[in-house]
């Protein structure tokens, strides 16, 4: 198990230098850079500036200090907000993202997981689907149609819910931005509990435990739902990592001050060291969170031992 | 208690039909037979005879939909299973109508320790403590011959060999002391040695509580060392039923015949084994004669058009054939 873990951790090195290397060559291949705004630079200026950020050496010296910064955890400083490093930022953004990204999170599972079940107790009855057309729907709509309708609703109908706000947690403010964002989770956690749970209640062990004389609840909860569900939890691990990391979409439609919302905005402004910050910190959140499920199935499943 | 005739069990006319797309599956079609206590009942015939549904149906474990159990009437102890309500047939489920399965690698809850497996049963319908249902739980175990019971009652099922598992399935089974235990096939998925071991547990296990079997297989040498009476199924129906002995030496319907010679005598030379020709019929398009009519060597014009009658040959010994009475004849003369 141990030497398990040491050779997951050590495997994030080389993914994390793939992907940041993508990322770094990506944003450099991309027409234009900070300094091409409307408004023009004094050549002088522009130089003076270059100078200052490193960016008039050559391109090899530039891409190791990137990767010389990453090895260090530190990001070095935002070209756009001046004198703010990017882990600052990071630290600013982070808190807004991840309450929204845990409670969405926690909406998906806990819904997900009773309408795939309930989905999977009653095959083909009108509550099976029912359950399967809600998360067709969540599964078809997108987000940045679903949030503006939930407003038009909510807050500028019905006046329940305000439409752009962050008042951290817990707050009416959230509801509508972790239901948008929820709503595709919620539908693919119900699907996957309903086909894993279908799998495992007709299986020969649950037989078994309904030969003991035991209830359909008891066979259901202490029987099936333990297998049934393994298919949920390895989808779930790297969900929550997108989740807390920053949701673009719904961050902008909400005008939440979180992650996603810093990256979409660095990424307007071609500021470097803010973008590769962003994506290096969720490239490293989802690798960490696909080691803990595989962590958690030894736990799950006795079977299996690393 | 049981009814005026000694019966523990008593199953009259049962019908468990199948719908599918290609219409209605009669898996189980118009059987009737009785356990007595302290018997052991034999059910042999090919896969998809109707032999399993058929038990499944006797716990009500049957899967509605797609199953349905269409009529007839199964009498346990002087009451009809099919009318209990849900918690009752519950109460009878574990406690006095067991079952052992057939694949002890899938029948067995991988993801929970033996220990709370063979606890569940007695906390349920014993009303054991914790403490009493892990001390039953061991010697349990060690009654059906698991070494080291105390320790290893706490392992995962994985950690079991095949045919551990099946030991342990047993003394699942048999933790309540059923009066029924109903074995699906129990050694089929075993090794041959471990085959006669787990026989011969069942064997002394229902000598020691005095409960009735049923025992299910499609192995012919199993029937003959264990069991009292048999019944022959084919196509959802019972087509031959007598005490094991007769059955053997006097059978009076072709398929048992057929069965009976397609299993292999080492003392012969000849390389060559006897198989029944053709296919079992498809249950959702039965042909309107006898279901055994195309497969059958003595099959007549009469077979094909009109349903076999139910042939009593002798007090004990039905056969469902139109020349039951013909087969029954030469198979005394050959004697």
């Amino acid at each position: 198990m141990l030497r398990f873990i040491i050779r997951r951790v050590i495997v994030i090195v080389p993914m994390l230098f793939i992907i940041v290397s993508l990322t770094w060559v990506l944003v450099r291949l991309a027409p234009g850079n900070f300094y091409s705004g409307e408004k023009k630079l004094a050549p002088a200026v522009e130089k003076n500036l270059r100078e200052k950020y490193g960016l008039d050496k050559p391109w090899y010296v530039q891409y190791g200090k990137v990767l010389k910064n990453i090895g260090r955890f530190d990001f070095g400083n935002s070209l756009k907000y001046e004198g703010q490093s990017v882990n600052q930022i990071l630290l600013r953004g982070l808190p807004v993202s991840a309450t929204l990204g845990i409670t969405a999170y926690l909406i998906a599972l806990l819904v997900g997981i009773i309408m795939g079940t309930l989905a999977a107790l009653k095959p083909n009855s009108w509550l099976d689907y029912a359950s399967m057309t809600l998360a067709m729907l969540g599964i078809s709509i997108p987000n940045f149609v679903l949030g503006p309708l939930l407003v038009l609703l909510f807050s500028l109908t019905l006046f329940w819910f305000p439409p752009a706000l962050w008042n951290g947690f817990p707050s009416k403010s959230l509801v509508l931005p972790a239901l948008t964002l929820s709503a595709i989770y919620i539908a693919y956690i119900a699907r996957l509990t309903r086909s894993g749970m279908l799998e495992v209640m007709g299986s020969d062990y649950i037989r078994t435990a309904r030969a003991k004389g035991l209830s359909e609840r008891q066979v259901v909860t202490r029987h099936a739902l333990r297998g049934g569900l393994l298919p949920v939890v390895s989808f779930s691990g790297p969900a929550l990592a997108f989740l807390i990391t920053g949701t673009v979409v719904v961050e902008r439609v909400f005008a939440l001050p979180g992650l996603g919302n810093y990256f979409i905005n660095a990424c307007f402004n071609r500021d470097e060291p803010l973008i590769i910050g962003i994506v290096a910190f969720i490239a490293i959140s989802v690798l960490v969170f696909n080691l803990l499920v595989d962590i958690s199935y030894a736990f799950i499943d006795p079977r299996i031992r690393y | 208690m049981s009814d005026d005739n000694g019966n523990l069990l008593s199953v009259r006319d049962l019908r468990v039909y199948f719908e599918t797309e290609d219409g209605s599956v009669r898996a189980v079609d118009g059987i009737s037979f009785d356990v007595k206590r302290g018997e052991t009942l034999g059910i042999v015939g090919e896969s998809g005879s109707g032999k399993s549904v058929a038990n499944l149906s006797l716990m009500r474990l049957i899967p509605e939909p797609p199953g349905k159990i269409a009529s007839g009437s199964i009498s346990f102890d002087g009451r009809d299973v099919l009318r209990l309500s849900p918690s009752e047939i519950r109460a009878l489920r574990g406690k006095r109508i067991a079952m052992i399965f057939q694949d002890p690698m899938t029948s067995l809850n991988p993801f929970m320790r033996v220990s709370k497996q063979l606890m569940e049963v007695t906390q349920l319908h014993l009303g054991h403590t914790k403490r009493q249902a892990r001390a039953h739980a061991i010697a349990m175990l060690e009654h059906v011959g698991i070494p080291d019971a105390a320790e290893r009652v706490d392992s995962y099922p994985h950690e079991f060999s095949g045919g551990m598992r099946q030991r342990v399935i047993i003394a699942m089974a048999l933790s309540c002391q059923p009066e029924l235990l109903i074995a699906d096939e129990p050694t089929t998925a075993l090794d041959v040695t471990i085959q006669a071991q787990i026989l011969e547990l069942i064997k002394q296990l229902k000598s020691e509580t005095g409960a009735s079997v049923i025992l299910i297989t499609h192995d012919l040498g199993v029937i003959a060392g264990m069991t009292d009476h048999v019944i022959v199924m084919y196509a959802g129906r019972v087509f031959e039923q007598a005490p094991t002995r007769e059955l053997f030496e006097r059978p009076g319907n072709p398929y048992t015949r057929g069965l009976l010679r397609s299993v292999p005598d080492p003392t012969e030379d000849e390389g060559t084994l006897y198989q029944i020709p053709g296919q079992p019929p498809d249950l959702a398009h039965l042909p309107p004669g006898c279901p055994f009519a195309s497969r059958c060597e003595r099959a007549e014009e009469v077979c094909q058009k009109e349903f076999p009658p139910f042939v009593q040959l002798t007090p004990s010994h039905q056969s469902l054939c139109h020349f039951a009475n013909e087969v029954y004849a030469e198979t005394g003369a050959t004697r």
